[in-house]
């Protein structure tokens, strides 16, 4: 099988690249979805609060993938479901994509793709990679199994609840839970700040008396067969639990949210370089990795927050894997590297080509830790071009500038472009 | 009546099982937990060991370099994962050199073939990740690794085939002398037997005990282990250990068959013979000593950790063979490392001590081979269309990170000793094994083990019964 354009994922990411790709005249294209539907992860995530940046107004999420599902229908953008994409290799040619999949109906395939958006997602993070040490019985989810098991197929995984890290699915299984029965006895957050986004700590904890307690952490899990009990510590300034200060809670469940990681094991598969903060691809301006024609968009690139800003990239990367196909995409060698300068953790992207820049760039990135009343600087070279203050910074939140590309062009060969943050400002 | 109950279905119990199933003899095994292979079966290093390490004339020494020398056969012939990757005894300091030589001298006295010591450049080329600390290393090519879930299910479900009984769930509680052997009582009742084989593990005294006045006394040793991605599966080649010193036994290095990074184990003494807990300190303290072996140990890795229980017996050796004081009733016990590798050698050697107590025919319908679980993640393009062609579920993966697909799983649920519970899929597929640690395939195997064995899936556990892993409907205890 040939196609120009094959999209690794029918999620929130896939669905808007596809969608962009097909507007932007790419009809040879085909979504591979592993799961039985599309919409992604969106399915299991039924609270509200998706797309006010998109449609200005409160979705639920199967609402929001509903839009995106309805629209690539309607455009008759081809897609397989139940498909899992087991290989992702480069033709002896060095050009064409070789994405081997497989299925019940058509068994296992490979197709010669001209272009590939890698839009896989990402996964939690698990007791395991935690180390959290104890037993290991029932009763310890990710709070996205936890979430699958309420949502999707009505069963409690517990009763009385503890949860461990306040990312936004752990937040949002807080009030789910207590929504479904359950206690919902402490969330425990390693940090001093919360990972989730502000608005979910005030509707999810604070609006149901649930307590979030800071620099806290899980020291040992009790039970042989089901969780019994979690002892929890408060730890000192460098994450280390603080002897004296444990505390045993008694419950049966233990759930985890202590964040997220890109599932980038086809594009590991490929040789993509990756960036090891984010987990995912290095990227240029296009949202193209190092292998020319294959793109990266939504989580598998870096997490975000917000499904909104996942649609945006994913657009961008259509657009871009669109542009590509026709060969307008122009291939140089002159580019500027995006760095992640004091209080920065990333970039995305981490090179700009300026020849290949729209009008416009958005640059996302994250923060390294909490900031009140700093500066968000950007630099050329040794050179501050630009410094807007913030009230509030915060690794939880994904933050972003935009560079035009008049900017660059007077700047000349610019070698790099720096983001930090100035608290003294 | 029985001619023979075997207690215990670890590797020990399950490799007796099978070598009993040649015979015509009536054999019933007992087991407490929910399957096999759930106790120090279950959490151990894998090694198959060349046999370097015991004492000459013990029985350990003698069975290691036999069971060593069975394993590629068996695993052939049984369809479970075992390679020969070969093992390195490092040694960190000059001084320590006699030591080293002296493990060498050891190994040749114990029968130990292709044994050599390794200098510097040799083992560096070797093992390019070693530590820059090591001076030098006793290398045993004849070393392996094996799965012990895959040896140990693949011995029960031929023993089953040929026969033998297995009864889980069934927890001895007492056993009693009686005129023609013994009975034992047990939560699911009383079984009479002429011959009781004791491959109880870690509770192995408590069941000698109750027969014979000459007490033993076992103590459950915990080692700790982290197990890491098998992004970092190649990081060793052979499986590293440290020469044992003034300082400690250290901490082994090692791939695992399936190509993870697996480092431990600690040696800690506990009361509680099923304290399988890992702790803050044992972690760390082994992340500490495994470091010393390998450069820039990919501690970061990680996707779990656990512990498991040795049965360490007082006089320091295995202890098989009959209980004078008690006829019919062998013991098999003291079973600690390197046990697994020993297996195959205790069964025979077990067996031999049964035939001259209880004489028997060798069955003429004993059925040797046994076909293990089509496996997609290791099959070629052309055996997974093969699988797909004859059974469209081996396309539907459930367990992405392992690619663990549906038709694996109903394989696993309904063959011989089939899995029931979520860790009997997990150890007989790796379904939930991976990276993500189970949680984006185990409400789909939820599904498919109520499905398949017609439960709902509240009644689904982890393993034994109250191991529940869904404790009801939403909205359930809410009032309207």
């Amino acid at each position: 099988m040939k196609k120009d354009l094959v999209i690794i994922g029918g999620g929130p990411a896939g669905l808007a690249a596809g969608i962009a790709a097909k507007q932007a005249g790419i009809d040879d294209l085909l979504i591979l979805e592993r799961d039985g539907r599309l919409g992604g992860i969106l399915n299991q995530c039924i609270h509200n609060g998706f797309g006010l940046h998109t449609f200005h107004e409160e979705l639920t999420g199967p609402e929001y993938a509903g839009r995106y599902i309805e629209k690539a229908k309607e455009l008759g953008i081809a897609y397989r479901l139940n498909t899992m994409v087991i290989d992702l290799g480069m033709d002896a040619d060095g050009r064409t994509k070789l994405v081997t999949a497989m299925n019940r109906e058509e068994g296992l395939f490979t197709i010669e793709a001209g272009a590939v958006i890698l839009a896989m997602g990402c996964r939690e993070r698990s007791r395991g990679a935690l180390n959290i040490p104890g037993y290991r019985p029932a009763g310890i989810y990710s709070a996205g199994t936890a979430q699958c098991y309420v949502n999707m197929e009505g069963r409690m995984p517990g009763k009385e609840v503890v949860i461990l890290g306040s990312g936004d699915i752990g937040l949002i299984m807080a009030r789910r839970m207590t929504l479904e029965g359950a206690k919902v006895k402490l969330v425990a957050e390693l940090m001093p700040y919360s990972g989730g986004l502000k608005r979910n700590i005030v509707q999810c904890l604070d609006d149901f008396g649930i307590p979030l307690k800071l620099s806290h952490t899980v020291v040992d899990i009790k039970g042989k067969k089901r969780v019994e009990a979690v002892t929890v510590a408060q730890v000192d300034e460098h994450l280390k639990p603080i002897p004296g200060t444990e505390e045993e809670i008694v419950c049966d469940t233990l759930l985890l949210s202590c964040g997220l990681i890109p599932e980038n094991e086809l594009s590991g598969a490929l040789g993509v370089a990756m960036n090891p903060v984010t987990n995912g691809p290095l990227v240029n301006e296009s949202l193209e990795t190092d292998h020319a024609g294959v793109f990266a968009c939504g989580n598998v690139l870096h997490v975000h927050d917000l499904v909104d800003y996942v649609s945006g990239e994913a657009t961008e990367a259509g657009e871009r894997a669109a542009a590509f196909l026709r060969g307008e995409l122009s291939q140089t060698d002159k580019e500027t590297l995006v760095k992640a300068g004091a209080g920065v953790r990333y970039t995305v992207p981490s090179r700009i080509a300026v020849d290949r820049m729209k009008a416009t760039q958005v640059v996302r990135f994250r923060v390294g830790n909490v900031y009140r009343d700093a500066a968000v600087e950007v630099w050329f070279g040794d050179k501050r071009v630009n410094s807007r203050k913030k009230k509030v910074l915060a690794p939880g939140e994904m933050e972003q500038i935009i560079l035009k590309k008049a900017d660059l062009e007077a700047a000349g060969d610019l070698s790099e472009i720096t983001i930090s943050i100035n608290e003294q400002a | 009546m029985r001619d023979i109950i075997v207690i215990g279905a670890g590797v020990t119990g399950c490799a007796i099982a099978r070598e009993l199933a040649r015979y015509d003899w009536n054999v019933t095994v007992l087991e407490r937990a929910s399957d096999v292979c759930e106790g120090t079966s279950k959490a151990n290093s894998g090694i198959v060991h060349a046999g370097y390490d015991a004492r000459p004339g013990t029985l350990k020494a003698k069975l290691n370099v036999a069971g060593n020398a069975m394993m590629e056969q068996l695993s052939k012939e049984l369809d479970f994962p075992f390679r020969r990757n070969g093992s390195l005894v490092l040694c960190f300091a000059k001084e320590d050199r006699p030591a080293l030589e002296k493990l060498y001298a050891r190994g040749i006295e114990n029968g130990v073939k292709k044994l050599r010591i390794l200098e510097q450049e040799e083992l560096r080329a070797l093992e390019p990740n070693i530590s820059d600390h090591v001076v030098a290393a006793l290398y045993a090519p004849t070393a392996g690794i094996v799965c012990p879930f895959g040896l140990t299910i693949a011995l029960a479900e031929n023993a089953a085939v040929n026969g033998v009984e297995f009864r889980l769930n069934t927890k001895v509680r007492e056993i009693v002398r009686t005129e023609n052997g013994y009975r034992v009582i047990t939560d699911q009742g009383d079984f009479e037997s002429r011959i009781v084989i004791n491959a109880a593990g870690v509770y192995a005294d408590r069941f000698h005990n109750m027969v014979s006045r000459n007490k033993i006394q076992i103590t459950p040793r915990k080692g700790e282990y982290c197990l890491m991605d098998k992004k970092v599966g190649d990081y060793v080649h052979s499986t590293l250990f440290q020469l044992p010193t003034a300082h400690g036994k250290g901490v082994l290095v090692t791939p695992t068959v399936h190509g993870n990074l697996l480092v431990g184990p600690t040696a800690v003494a506990v009361e509680d013979a099923e304290e399988t807990k890992t702790t803050a300190e044992g972690l760390s303290d082994l992340l500490t000593r495994a470091a010393l072996s390998v450069r820039n140990l990919p501690a970061k890795q990680i996707i779990t950790s656990f512990a498991g229980l040795r049965a360490t017996e007082a006089g320091g050796d295995f202890r098989i063979g009959p209980v004078e004081d008690a006829p019919g009733f062998f013991d098999a016990a003291g079973i600690e490392s390197p046990g697994l590798t020993c297996a195959p050698a205790i069964g025979k050697y077990v067996v031999d001590q049964i035939l001259a107590y209880l004489p028997a025919a060798l069955k003429t319908d004993f059925v040797a081979e046994r076909k293990g679980i089509p496996n997609m993640a290791l099959a070629d393009a052309k055996e997974r269309q093969e699988l797909i062609r004859r059974n469209p579920l081996y396309a539907n993966v459930v367990c992405r990170c392992e690619l663990v697909t549906e038709g694996e799983i109903v394989d696993a649920i309904h063959r011989p000793l089939g899995a029931t519970t979520l860790d009997g899929v997990k150890r007989r597929t790796r379904a939930g094994m991976g990276r993500c640690q189970a949680g984006f395939c185990s409400p789909k195997t939820v599904e498919i083990l109520a499905r398949e064995l017609g439960l709902d899936p509240a009644q689904i556990t982890k393993n034994d019964p109250g191991s529940t892993l869904l404790t009801g409907a939403v909205k359930d205890g809410i009032e309207d």
